[in-house]
């Protein structure tokens, strides 16, 4: 009330100074997030245009010539026949990774959720492979794949003959959905190992007194109050998925033939090898406009599945 | 008064702070030449520091330096500078991107510095080497390396499996792909490996051109305008290597590693520079002959390497005179103990046997001489990195079991067919 007293004009009085409270505050505001303002503006945004600006442009590299041709690289994003099967492998992909690595993290993390000896020896296992380098993680895992590597062998010694892992079109598939799974599954299980301990006891111990078992437990009391966590780690996964890059070109190079080529790696091919960098920023401005839509979806979908929202 | 005074001080200030970058102007007539190299071999860039260190005592205030980036992502990691306003002055071309280069305008011509410096004798670079680098009847980049395939043999395998050597079945006039895989598939059989196409890894399928040339196959017509994949010759050469693979178990199949090099192998194609991986503690009876003839008749393949000036750096001219420079007579013979040269005058028993102290006279003369003089370079083309890409994927469905080869061919060709005629 006295600050706005104070800033009401009056005839009579000298005019109130132009550094008000509110300003002051605001400047404050804008003081501190300016660090972050001026990342998001250099590393974000500003690529952002520049990439919707190549993407109005054929770009040959080798000859530096730079030519404006409108909307012309996408029309070709249209035209362009192996793109149906790129974004249905991505699809297959992200779907296997999300279902395969939340579903992992969860039992995870419902397992280590546990007041046990020695429990976190077992929390700092999984976590493990987060920490480690992913390149060095996938050329790992690329010679245990290998037809006469590690997994293999191990299969023989129980008289399996395994398959030759990286070369058929759906082990291949399988195998870098569970490569990037072993890899993060422990980031998404420390985060349900979070919102598991935030679950207050006492709801479980009504529902025992109340007979009910401990799956009807689980699917009433612990999903919906852990739906929070959920909605994040799909989000996160979701997005993490359509930018996976490093374990393809390690491990398949996109094949056989286009079995493991997701969005990423077809607009490396285009830009980076085949040095179409004009349609490869198309293929981008598709990416992001892909992880736009499907995180946007998500957030309006939060009421449905996150408890709070309600 | 006070205002001249102010002025004054002023342009004395002014000229004060000036004056550094007058001597930064100065400093900024010594000019740093980059060459971008996929070899980080220390022996290499002795060398290489060694021969600039000449050109940079004529030169005083020009420096040389090389940039190696790794041989995998060298194409991506060079365009990428490229792209990035970041080019190199000079860099080293794969054969298989020669076209690319040369035709797309990003090389700065040589020919006529190359001709300009005295001693040179640019003459006397073979034509048939010099091809795929010129264009106009201008070369745009020197082949420093021309480098034949041959095959090394481990001798202690093939006699373990009770097999005939290579050198026998030369001796005996009976060197063809058909013993040549006999041979491979005994070894196979025992549980080594028979013979490897090395970096061919079932991705670098152009490799492969040292086994279809023998049945005088080739990706693509001489003028690259169409697709001659599912061609009989070619259809018959995959047979053969697929049969090779999944009936006689004389190549390592997909996804099985193998190292000629550590003695596991009973042969590699790859080229001569690689008998330096030859192991030196418990070496096996190793031996090098040349590709085999094939239902073709006899044959020979060269992998080739170029230097060329970026024309967008800045310094372009003093690039090519320094390319001229690391190229010239004196020079190439200090290079040609790692690079095979393209001058007819270092292609003799004498001077190769000098280069090459590994190699016997009679695999000099067989493999060496005789391979740079007749052979044919690895298939290229204009856009080829899109090109392998698809044939790659194309031919991934060739590396099964049950793959019907004919067909498959001929799913690749109606794929490249409309890039090839663009």
């Amino acid at each position: 009330m006295a600050v706005a007293e104070d800033n009401a004009p009056s005839e009579g009085r000298a005019p109130s100074p132009f550094w008000t409270i509110a300003r002051r505050d605001s400047l404050a505001g804008f003081l501190f997030i300016a660090p972050q303002l001026v990342g998001i503006v250099t590393f974000v945004l500003i690529p952002l245009g520049l990439v919707f600006w190549y993407s109005l442009h054929e770009w040959n590299v080798l000859a530096g010539t730079f030519t404006y041709t409108g909307t012309q690289n996408y029309r070709m994003l249209v035209e362009d026949g192996s793109l149906v099967e790129v974004l249905g492998t991505t699809a297959v992909f992200s779907a296997g990774l999300v279902i395969f690595n939340m579903s992992l993290a969860l039992l995870l993390a419902v397992l280590l959720n546990q007041k046990l000896a020695g429990i976190t020896v077992f929390r700092t296992l999984f976590f493990s492979p987060v920490v480690v380098s992913l390149v060095a993680w996938t050329i790992v895992w690329g010679f245990l794949l290998q037809k006469n590597g590690g997994i293999n062998g191990v299969l023989q010694v129980f008289g399996i003959e395994g398959p030759n892992w990286l070369r058929g079109e759906v082990t291949a598939m399988i195998s870098v959905i569970a490569v990037q799974v072993f890899k993060n599954v422990g980031l998404n299980m420390v985060l349900f190992l979070a919102a598991l301990q935030g679950v207050p006891n006492e709801l479980y111990e009504a529902a025992r007194i109340d007979g009910a078992p401990r799956f009807k437990q689980f699917r009433r009391i612990t999903l919906p109050l852990i739906s929070p966590t959920i909605l994040l780690t799909s989000i996160i996964t979701i997005v993490g998925s359509l930018q996976v890059f490093a374990q393809i070109a390690v491990l398949t190079q996109g094949g056989p033939g286009l079995s493991t080529t997701v969005l990423v790696y077809y607009l490396y091919q285009q830009a980076f090898q085949f040095h179409f960098f004009g349609y490869g920023s198309t293929l981008s401005i598709l990416l992001f406009v892909i992880v736009a839509v499907l995180t946007f979806a998500q957030w309006q979908m939060r009421k449905r599945i996150v408890f709070h929202e309600n | 008064m006070k205002n001249n005074k102010t002025l004054k001080s002023t342009l004395a200030a002014l000229t004060l702070a000036a004056l550094p970058l007058a001597g930064s102007a100065h400093a900024d007539d010594a000019v740093n030449l980059r060459m971008t190299i996929w070899s980080a071999n220390p022996a290499h860039l002795k060398l290489f520091n060694d021969i600039s260190a000449g050109f940079e005592q004529q030169h005083p205030g020009v420096t040389v330096t090389y940039e190696s980036l790794p041989y995998d992502t060298y194409m991506t990691a060079l365009t990428t500078q490229i792209a990035g306003g970041n080019a190199p002055d000079m860099a080293w071309i794969f054969e298989t991107a020669a076209y690319d280069f040369v035709n797309s305008g990003a090389l700065y011509p040589l020919t006529d510095t190359l001709k300009a410096t005295k001693g040179y004798n640019a003459d006397e670079l073979s034509a048939t080497a010099a091809g795929r680098w010129t264009k106009d009847g201008t070369l745009y980049a020197y082949p420093f390396s021309t480098s034949p395939f041959g095959i090394f043999v481990n001798n202690d395998l093939i006699k373990a499996a009770g097999a005939k050597t290579p050198a026998e079945l030369i001796a005996a006039g009976q060197w063809t792909w058909e013993n040549a895989f006999a041979t491979a598939s005994a070894v196979g059989k025992t549980g080594k490996g028979g013979l490897i196409v090395r970096d061919f890894n079932y991705q670098a399928w152009q490799n492969l051109a040292a086994i279809w040339n023998g049945w005088g196959a080739a990706p693509w017509s001489a003028d690259g305008k169409s697709c001659t994949m599912a061609e009989k010759p070619m259809v018959d050469a995959l047979t053969t290597v697929h049969d090779a693979i999944f009936k006689q178990q004389a190549m390592p199949g997909p996804g099985e590693t193998v190292d000629f090099f550590a003695g596991n192998a009973a042969m590699t194609i790859t080229q001569i520079s690689r008998a330096s991986l030859l192991p030196k503690e418990k070496p096996f009876d190793w031996d090098l002959v040349p590709l085999p003839k094939g239902p073709a008749g006899e044959y020979a393949l060269i992998g080739q390497a170029g230097v060329g000036v970026l024309a967008a750096g800045k310094h372009a001219d003093l690039a090519a005179r320094f390319v001229a420079y690391m190229t010239n007579p004196e020079n190439s013979v200090k290079l040609s103990q790692f690079f095979p040269s393209a001058r007819k005058s270092l292609l003799n028993a004498e001077v190769l046997k000098k280069t090459n102290p590994l190699l016997s006279q009679q695999q000099i003369d067989s493999v060496v001489i005789s391979g740079i003089a007749t052979g044919t370079v690895i298939p290229g083309h204009t856009g080829f990195a899109q090109l392998q890409q698809m044939v790659r994927s194309g031919l991934d469905a060739l590396w099964q079991p049950e793959a019907d080869v004919a067909g498959t061919l001929q799913k690749i060709c109606g794929q490249i067919g409309p890039l090839l005629k663009r």
